[in-house]
């Protein structure tokens, strides 16, 4: 290294590195031929499966399992058992001491033979758990005491089986002749006694010794790179990290797309004393971001949209009586758990459940997305199974048709009464994946025969199903939008089903969900399907409310800095509010939406900014302590005029009690910003927001909020805290 | 967090097409310089990165996790480069036959390579031994990892390394006096 002083390596190097920089055509070049050759090594392998792993069968995993089984002192009596065995059979001085059947000796060999019995070859597996003859060991211990009284050469052991009993003494040409040749006899006498011995052939010990023990020790260690590598396959099935964005689960690269806006930034009352946005009653983004995790990555900040995230909790909020309007507003107003000196104010909204009984019928269009990408086992196989979950939940006079699109859109199935389950579930199991994508054909088509089907008061919906890879034709997105706008004055309302990951145009599904009046869910799992297909199917479809708005008008004498958490895509002007043609999100049936500000007293110490040394910031309401107003607005279904609601938010809620479901909706709103990143948490972290959502589980009846607290759990060792 | 990459290729050498795909998209860039090193040329490293990738998933079936995965691909590049160059010598030789013809073409090859950087070139009048141990430390593969791609242990590495930076400081010096 002498050299180095005046030879300046590194600068020569940052040269080459600059050269030697890959041309990104000639990379991707590359990685598609490298993948073109991995698919076709792997030729006629399933696809890694969705569902859980089934053990492999076969004698090494036996083997394998029954070692790994083994409880320390169970291992422990087996290997010195067998050490011992092979000593007494495999050496002289062993043999002599065998021979010589010294009590002693008989009885250390009873240990032996409860871990291998000598019965050979056959099923050693099961016996190597068991002993085959399910005696206990204080049986054999007196076996033990009888033994060496019989015979020199009779030893005990364990097989009653004659047959065995024979094929083993007759195959020892070492046994003494008198212990073999009458082996009926001997079969007789053992019958007589009541107790069953086999004759221990010295050479069958060595060849027993090698079936049972030695082998399944070789075996782990020969068998483990293959499970191994198979736990990892599933592991990371989901997605597999990447150092530059996000998990890519198929191998074409990953194209995902999200909708999102930065977090709304903090508002100062005495400059913006309004704040106006549209409900959002969508889960898809808590769907995203929980495949994300259990893919072992944590979600792009992107994929983060912490209102669907809170609203895709059930909450046990206040419902409206009969004959109210459709939805009740509930507000709290307590604590910020991750910053004492301001406020949640929690805003919950509790749709009202129509009598299911007297639902009108339903016609749904199927608009399946059969493209190529379609084709793993978490998109149309998993769709094909959640739609058959969904048939139980319709009534007979439901109608159902299937529209799938491809290189074209098809019929595939023809409007059919839901009570024909044959022909709908034949017509799921004939789609299969294939061709390109072309969605506003198939879109276009599935509308036509949902205006076909539609009869008076019926309600009829268009459910897409796609990877979200949804090629809009040559008109683009915003003419797709403009159409779906059209179709939904018609009444036919458009939810989209998003499957898999890997090319997810989140983007695009928002827009078209949001667009049509439907919601968007992303269906991961089948228990995503169960959640929204079955549990939330009346709620999915039937619309109580429409455009539902919330506007929140702060009062500058109590509050002096307000900051909405999430809706960051659902914001309205605030002269949209009043303006009935502005679209907004559409409330379901029993459904119930939660938005939550983060409010900052007046002299509160948390205040972020100065006030203003020339401002008159509180002029305006003295006098009044409420904290602020609130107006919704919503039309019925089939209206086109909006009604309000108005709300004063009075200062004494901010002592009511501690409310478990808002406490609980605090704490996916902070498990969110963490995921975001926000800046607003202070030392607030995930063990924290671990611990708040623990608290407030609540009943819990589906599980739900317990898995929120799992994916927290396993979000912290991820993000390494 | 990111999973491991030896993992990924356990996982590929399993059958998981996503995390073969991953595995390569990660490796591919480090891959591809180390080519350039060892080839003296993009074309050329493009041409090797090519047959690396395409022989890649069979090969890869066979990797069981015994040595890091990038120990492990580092040394199907070496190899393969040694293919390489061996057969370019093969075909340069049977060149010498055809006369000034083909002397003309490979002359006009080797002038698109002018934008080659002063070191890459340089490395190419290297014994391929330094050449191939520099292309590697140049890579960021620690002296002890280099030692286990090439089969030599880590002081070799280093003495490679000292001997490869004087002759390039050599070179160089000569070339300033010129």
């Amino acid at each position: 290294m002498t050299s180095k002083d005046d030879f300046d390596l590194d600068a020569l190097k940052g040269a080459q590195d600059a050269y030697a920089a890959p041309d990104p055509q000639v990379r991707q070049e590359h990685l598609r031929l490298a993948q073109e050759n991995f698919t076709a090594l792997q030729g006629s392998r399933n696809e890694p499966r969705h569902s859980s792993e089934t053990a492999q069968k076969g004698f090494w995993n036996g083997a394998k399992t029954m070692l790994n089984a083994m409880t320390t002192r169970g291992g422990l009596t087996a290997t010195t058992a067998l050490v011992a065995c092979g000593f007494l059979v495999l050496t002289p001085s062993g043999q002599s001491l065998w021979r010589g059947a010294v009590p002693i000796a008989a009885g250390d060999l009873v240990p032996v033979d409860t871990a291998p019995p000598q019965q050979p070859e056959a099923d050693t597996e099961r016996q190597l758990v068991a002993p085959a003859d399910g005696r206990t060991d204080a049986a054999q211990l007196r076996e033990a005491a009888v033994g060496p009284e019989l015979s020199g050469t009779v030893a005990p052991s364990a097989p009653p089986n004659p047959a065995t009993f024979n094929s083993t003494a007759q195959a020892s040409p070492q046994a003494e002749p008198e212990a073999v040749a009458p082996a009926s006899e001997l079969e007789m006498s053992l019958a007589d006694s009541g107790l069953s011995y086999a004759v221990e052939a010295p050479q069958a010990r060595p060849r027993v010794a090698q079936n049972n023990i030695v082998e399944p020790l070789i075996a782990p260690a020969r068998a483990a790179p293959m499970p191994e590598a198979m736990v990892i396959g599933q592991g990371t099935l989901g997605g597999v990290a990447t150092d530059d964005g996000f998990a890519a689960t198929s191998a074409a690269p990953n194209t995902e797309a999200f909708a999102n806006e930065p977090s709304s930034p903090l508002q100062i009352t005495a400059e913006t004393p309004v704040s106006t946005f549209s409900i959002d009653v969508d889960t898809a983004s808590y769907a995203v971001v929980r495949s994300s995790i259990m893919a072992g990555q944590l979600p792009p900040p992107e994929a983060v949209r912490i209102e669907e995230m809170i609203n895709y909790f059930p909450y046990d909020y206040a419902a409206p009586e009969p004959g109210d309007a459709p939805f009740l507003p509930t507000i709290n107003v307590f604590e910020t758990p991750w910053n004492s000196d301001t406020q949640l104010l929690h805003i919950a909204l509790q749709g009202t459940m129509p009598e299911v009984e007297n639902r009108p019928p339903l016609n749904l269009v199927f608009l399946i997305d059969t493209s190529g990408s379609m084709s793993s086992a978490d998109k149309l196989p998993l769709l094909v199974q959640s739609f058959r979950l969904m048939l139980d939940q319709l009534r007979p006079e439901d109608e159902v048709a299937i529209v799938e699109y491809a290189g074209s859109a098809g019929l595939v199935l023809p409007p059919t009464p839901a009570s024909d389950r044959t022909a709908i579930t034949r017509a799921l199991a004939s789609l299969g994946a294939g061709g390109s994508t072309n969605g506003q054909g198939g879109l276009e088509q599935a509308y036509a025969i949902a205006n076909q089907m539609a009869e008076d008061g019926e309600v009829g919906r268009v459910l897409l199903a796609t990877d979200g890879d949804f090629n809009v034709g040559l008109s683009g997105i915003d003419e797709l939008t403009a159409f779906i706008e059209k179709k939904r004055e018609t009444g036919v309302y458009l939810s989209v089903l998003g499957f898999g990951r890997g090319n997810l145009d989140d983007a695009t599904m928002q827009a078209l969900a949001q667009n049509g009046n439907g919601i968007a869910a992303h269906i991961d799992t089948l228990a995503e399907a169960q959640k929204v297909l079955v549990d939330q199917l009346t709620g999915a479809l039937f619309t109580i409310a429409g455009d539902v708005k919330i506007q929140v008008e702060f009062n500058p004498a109590m509050v002096v800095e307000y900051r909405l958490i999430g809706y960051e895509t659902r914001a309205l002007r605030r002269e949209d509010f009043n303006n009935d043609a502005v679209d907004a999100g559409e409330l379901g049936a029993g459904h119930s939406v939660t938005a939550i500000y983060e409010i900052t007293p007046t002299d509160s110490p948390a205040r972020l900014t100065d006030p203003l040394r020339y401002g008159t910031d509180e002029a305006a309401a003295e006098g009044s302590t409420e904290l602020g107003f609130l107006r919704l607005r919503y039309k019925a279904p089939g209206e086109d005029v909006s009604q309000l609601i108005e709300v004063p938010i009075a200062q004494d809620l901010a002592r009511s009690t501690i409310d478990r479901e808002a406490q609980f909706a605090a704490a996916i709103a902070g498990f969110g910003q963490l995921l975001r990143g926000s800046t607003y948490l202070g030392d607030w972290g995930w063990d924290e927001a671990i611990e708040l959502a623990a608290q407030n589980r609540g009943a819990d009846p589906f599980g739900y909020r317990n898995e929120a607290v799992q994916i927290m759990r396993l979000s912290r060792s991820l993000s390494g805290n | 967090m990111e999973v491991n990459d030896n993992d990924l290729a356990l996982a590929a050498a399993g059958g998981d097409g996503a995390a073969f795909a991953s595995l390569l998209a990660r490796q591919y860039d480090r891959l591809f310089s180390l080519c350039v090193r060892l080839m003296g040329g993009r074309a050329e490293a493009e041409d090797l990165c090519q047959d690396i990738c395409a022989a890649l998933p069979a090969k890869l079936a066979g990797y069981r996790g015994q040595s890091k995965i990038t120990t492990w691909l580092y040394r199907v590049a070496v190899n393969a480069a040694h293919d390489k160059r061996r057969r370019q010598a093969t075909r340069s030789r049977a060149a010498d036959g055809w006369g000034d013809w083909e002397k003309a073409r490979m002359a006009s090859n080797s002038e698109t390579h002018a934008r080659v950087d002063w070191l890459t070139a340089a490395m190419t009048r290297l014994p391929d031994d330094l050449r191939d141990t520099l292309a590697l430390v140049l890579d960021e593969v620690s002296h002890a990892e280099a030692g286990q791609i090439l089969d030599i242990s880590e002081g070799t590495v280093s003495w490679r390394i000292s001997e490869a930076k004087k002759r390039l400081k050599a070179m160089k010096e000569e070339e300033e006096a010129l």
